[in-house]
């Protein structure tokens, strides 16, 4: 049965032109959305650009302007701070809370709800600008710290050494998502390990140790990566609640490229700084599968 | 022995309780602070019933601001987020079934670029996109916030029904074939039925995705009465625009509404779906 013999309709359903026709959106939306975009910003970032005026090859100058400015090594170190403590902190409250609300109870659904709510909904606005409040010199916080025995309210958002730390506990405050993943991963791990610990002479706090999280060294892993990525990436909190301040100190990668691409209307320079926290990102993940064979456990059950 | 049980379990309900509760203060506190007096909700901070209740900041949030009320702010978000859903959904589940049922020249690589961006997010593209979408001459349209959904670039949602319809047994689709079914007659008449489930996750994360969505409209979005929900409200906690907290924490409370009420709903897909599949942050 030569293909010439075939009329359009049989030619289309073939396994392989339903395949193409299918995915056929996605590679409509990858071309037009993702790659033409970042070639194009790919070339910006090798010029002087700002919107207003045509682009001017400029060569390397962005980057060499990048590693001269302050403010950028500021930003990048605020990024690292706020993603090396938030992520794993985030990560050990819902591996703890995931392994107490494994216990089921009658009560364990309304649980899961309250520990997940405020994911749910953390990326909002709403919540970022209640956070802004509560944390502000008259806010809840201050008020309950006083009432507890402190004497004058604390400028949370005011002092360098305070201020990331309110965006930290909001991003550690938002652990749900990794904590469900956590619970369905507990769940798979089969009985029977536990029974033969047990025989074995193995307590409660040995079999966590031995059978639970060897076993769930790969979840974690999964956890580690999407949230690491997630973490360089945080934008929306910085924006509303601090924009930076005080003296930059939460000045986030991601804001600051926004201030200089659209505040600042240095487009070349933007691109440019999106690259680089491409790279960075690529490292850091590279990085992290790179020790992958030396703590995480694949071999199933 | 047995009485040191109900006690070690009493004590454990009491701990995750009391820890679930500190968990949700934050969020209770607001909306209980939207039906304070606008001026007592500082002074009272730390009381958590309203006395008296009273539900003018609503009315007074509800008035917006530069002329335009809450009610076009809602309706655009609702309008962005459900026609950017509805082709976020259709688009994923078409190209999911072609992953999963149909081979054909570079599906692996294909494959890969789905999955790279699942790791790509917006912050990333956001200067590359904006200049394209400026070339395109999308700003100031709702088009940077629809389109590119109608062409299932949310890797995500990809992933999670060809996960889904790869669990579907073969033999249904061998079946239709002898019954004279085309590739896309078994999608429309047997796989789309069967992956209903994973719709609708996809459908909640989606809409929520849509509905909290600030940093697009925040580029894309140059005119007052074109402002989805998410971005209004940035504007209205602004402090040049209003310090009428209790209308804030009002308007604020009502924007996340649509996304407490698909939580207790449907909270049984959601944990389904993040459980199935996980990822967001």
């Amino acid at each position: 049965m030569g293909n010439k013999h075939l009329t359009l309709k049989q030619k289309l359903n073939t396994e392989k032109a339903a395949g193409i026709i299918c995915t056929l959106p996605f590679i409509i939306g990858f071309l037009l959305f993702m790659i033409v975009p970042m070639g194009i910003s790919l070339y910006y970032s090798f010029c002087d650009y700002n919107i207003l005026t045509p682009p001017v090859f400029s060569g390397l100058k962005n980057y060499q302007k990048m590693f001269n400015e302050e403010v950028f090594w500021t930003s990048l170190k605020v990024t690292f701070k706020f993603a090396f403590i938030s992520v794993p902190l985030r990560l050990i409250f819902a591996l703890i809370v995931a392994l107490i609300l494994f216990r089921s109870t009658k009560m364990t659904g309304i649980y899961r709800a309250m520990y997940y709510l405020p994911s749910m909904i953390g990326g909002s606005v709403a919540v970022a600008i209640l956070w802004k409040r509560l944390f502000a010199l008259d806010g809840v916080i201050n008020k309950i710290f006083m009432l507890l025995g402190m004497k004058e309210p604390v400028s949370w958002l005011g002092d360098t050494r305070t201020a990331i730390w309110t965006l930290i506990i909001l991003a550690v405050w938002q652990f749900g998502s990794s904590m469900l993943i956590f619970l369905s991963s507990l769940k798979q791990i089969p009985v029977s390990l536990y029974e033969a610990a047990e025989i074995d002479g193995a307590n409660k706090w040995q079999q966590f140790w031995r059978v639970t999280l060897p076993l769930l060294t790969s979840t974690i892993f999964f956890n580690l990566v999407m949230q690491m990525i997630n973490g360089f990436l945080a934008f929306t909190q910085s924006q509303i609640i601090t924009q930076g301040k005080p003296m930059n100190s939460t000045l986030f990668y991601t804001v600051y490229m926004y201030q200089q691409s659209f505040q600042f209307a240095n487009t070349g320079y933007g691109a440019a700084l999106a690259w680089v926290m491409l790279a960075i990102i690529g490292l850091i993940t590279w990085i992290l599968f790179a020790t992958k064979r030396f703590w995480v456990y694949e071999g199933g059950f | 022995m047995e009485k040191k049980k109900t006690v070690g379990t009493i004590i454990y309900h009491i701990l995750v309780l009391g820890f679930g509760l500190v968990m949700i203060y934050p969020l209770v506190w607001m909306i209980m602070s939207s039906f304070k007096d606008t001026n007592t909700i500082f002074t009272t901070a730390t009381q958590l019933i309203p006395d008296p209740f009273v539900a003018d900041n609503y009315i007074t949030g509800w008035k917006g601001f530069a002329k335009t009320s809450f009610a076009v702010f809602f309706k655009n978000s609702m309008f962005i987020s459900v026609v950017a859903t509805i082709g976020t959904i259709i688009s994923s589940a078409v190209v999911a079934y072609g992953f999963s049922r149909c081979s054909f020249p570079g599906r692996g690589i294909l494959f890969a670029a789905m999955l790279a961006t699942m790791m790509l997010p917006a912050q990333v593209l956001m200067i590359p996109q904006y200049l394209w979408y400026q070339k395109l001459g999308w700003v100031n349209t709702y088009l940077p916030l629809i389109i590119p959904y109608w062409f299932a670039t949310q890797g995500f949602f990809v992933y999670l029904m060809k996960n889904f319809i790869d669990g579907i047994p073969r033999e249904l689709d061998e079946a239709a074939k002898i019954d004279g079914c085309s590739y896309y007659t078994i999608f429309s008449r047997i796989i789309l039925p069967l992956v209903k489930p994973a719709m609708i996750t996809g459908l909640i994360f989606s809409f929520m995705w849509r509905w909290d969505d600030y940093l697009g409209p925040l580029l894309y979005v140059n005119s007052t009465e074109m402002y989805p929900a998410s971005l209004a409200l940035k504007m209205f906690a602004d402090p040049s625009s209003s310090s009428d907290y209790g209308a804030m924490f009002a308007m604020a409370t009502l924007s996340i509404l649509p996304a407490m009420i698909i939580f207790f709903t449907l909270q049984r897909y959601l944990v389904e779906g993040i459980s199935t599949s996980g990822l967001k942050g």
